[in-house]
């Protein structure tokens, strides 16, 4: 199982053939208390940088894109009963959805832990 | 990270940076949206106990003639409001019109209690419209009448059920003013003006100081129990909460004060008078009911509709649009405010709000959303 991040600060866990996404801690502190998220429909064919979810904080919506291709095989229907835990647990409990992944060279494209760490150091 | 590079300070900068407030632009000031605290906890601290936010980037400015008589009067030309009859120490809400009768911006007077200051109106302006206003004034006012900007001082407003009880331990005047009464004090021999008034819903005061008296200050109510510091995102929150326009945004210059359901603030000696600019369009709006009027907007279910989004009949026909929108920490719920048809405007009538694709059911409803709790004469 390996976890890879985008610098839209989303992580990827990667389970076999399935990808975990949910937006990182960084990205949680940024939004502040998330009142609301919207997941997309199971079954959703998506592509690397389509809209895959929106989160709502108290003041603004923003959207979480894709950040690799496939097909939403599942999505955290806990969120609809409790998305403040996107603030509580973001690395964990909060996950949004999961896909079927289409390709795996695009995960390539995406960070590790360690320079996902120094990209974020760099922002702060 | 906020691009501040072209953000002016406010006194409060380095008590901002120092307590850990994101900052933003805001109106042309670096002003902190949050503190670590957060908007919900932020806003809930308003609502039961105090909160201390920075609106020093408003504009402060002095209107001066020879009598009051004469200032109130040419004040009056510019705004469909009444303030010759209004009392020495007390305040008023008003707009400025252009002269289609839409609203420049919106704005609180104040006639100072002191009779050495008869003649002399303060005003308390938007941050993001005071140069624009002063323009305007200096353009209207007549002869005789004088516009003072007071951009060395600062403004802090205390909001909160507990607001006068942290206030009046260092301010014994705050006790006895009543909702919409200013006085000056002193807090430790600094100059003060207090005027028991917000954009909050709550009990609460605004107070007026020199912008290098403003920090101790700060600190010294921060330093209250009650107090606690809040932000430009649990501010929003709670005008809307509180059903209270933010202009730019529910008030622009091509709204008319009765399509923004501000009939209250045109008393009935200007209804009589109609010496104010597009007075046949308001009048006739106030009369027969304008095109468009401002109302309230409960969503139903979790997700928030935000300003811009189109509101729709239950047919799906669009019949306006919502200027603001959020979530509501008092509610636990989205709320909004927009304009509709009048034939939409009673509480309680069914419409939709399109939220990217998605056709949010909504209702009509009363504002404000959360009860006002203002302190009016005993």
């Amino acid at each position: 199982m390996t976890t890879y991040y985008s610098e839209d600060h989303e992580w990827v866990e990667v389970n076999g053939g399935v990808a975990t996404i949910g937006i990182t801690d960084f990205a949680q502190k940024q939004l502040g208390d998330v009142v609301f998220v919207e997941l997309p429909e199971v079954g959703k064919e998506l592509e690397k940088g389509d809209e895959a979810a929106v989160v709502e904080s108290v003041k603004a919506a923003s959207e979480v894109y894709a950040p690799i291709d496939g097909e939403v095989s599942e999505v955290n229907d806990a969120l609809e009963e409790d998305p403040a835990l996107v603030n509580s647990d973001a690395e964990g409990g909060a996950w949004f959805l999961k896909v079927k992944i289409a390709d795996k060279s695009q995960l390539d494209d995406l960070m590790d832990e360690d320079a996902y760490k120094a990209f974020v150091a760099e922002q702060e | 990270m906020a691009d501040l590079s072209g953000a002016k300070k406010t006194p409060l900068f380095d008590l901002h940076e120092e307590l850990g407030g994101s900052l933003v632009d805001f109106a042309g000031y670096a002003l902190p949206v949050r503190y670590p605290a957060g908007i919900m906890a932020e806003h809930i601290q308003c609502r039961e106990s105090a909160a201390l936010f920075d609106v020093s980037h408003m504009g402060q400015a002095l209107l001066q003639g020879p009598d009051h008589e004469t200032t109130a009067k040419a004040l009056e030309a510019l705004t469909p409001s009444a303030f010759t009859k209004l009392a020495p120490g007390r305040m008023r809400y008003s707009v400025f019109l252009n002269e289609t009768g839409g609203i420049i911006d919106d704005f609180i007077v104040t006639r100072p209690g002191d009779p050495a200051l008869d003649g002399t109106l303060m005003l308390v302006v938007n941050g993001a419209c005071k140069e624009k206003d002063y323009a305007f004034l200096e353009a209207n006012l007549p002869d005789g009448i004088s516009l003072t900007r007071l951009d060395d001082k600062a403004l802090l407003a205390l909001q909160g059920p507990k607001a006068v009880d942290a206030l009046k331990r260092h301010a014994p005047k705050a006790d006895a003013l009543t909702f919409m009464s200013q006085t000056p004090d002193a807090i430790n021999g600094v100059a003060i003006g207090i005027s028991r008034c917000g954009y909050t819903g709550e009990d609460g005061f605004e107070i007026s100081c020199a912008a290098d008296e403003a920090e101790a200050l700060a600190r010294l109510l921060l330093a209250e129990p009650e107090v606690a510091p809040a932000g430009l995102g649990a501010r929003d929150s709670l005008r809307l909460e509180s059903g209270l326009c933010l202009y730019g945004h529910d008030l622009d210059d091509s709204i008319d004060p009765a399509e923004a359901d501000l009939g209250w603030a045109i008393q009935k000696s200007r209804r009589q008078d109609k010496a104010f600019p597009g007075s046949e369009r308001i009048l006739k709006g106030l009369e027969d009911g304008p095109a468009r009027i401002r109302v309230g907007l409960r969503i139903i279910g979790k997700a928030p509709a935000r300003e811009g989004a189109e509101i729709q009949d239950t047919d799906g026909n669009a019949i306006g649009v919502v200027t603001s929108g959020g979530f509501a920490p008092t509610l636990q719920a989205p709320i909004a405010m927009g304009y509709v048809p009048p034939a939409f405007a009673e509480p309680g009538t069914k419409v939709t709000i399109a939220v990217r694709k998605r056709a949010l059911e909504a209702e009509v409803a009363p504002t404000p959303f959360v009860p006002q709790r203002y302190v009016r004469k005993p």
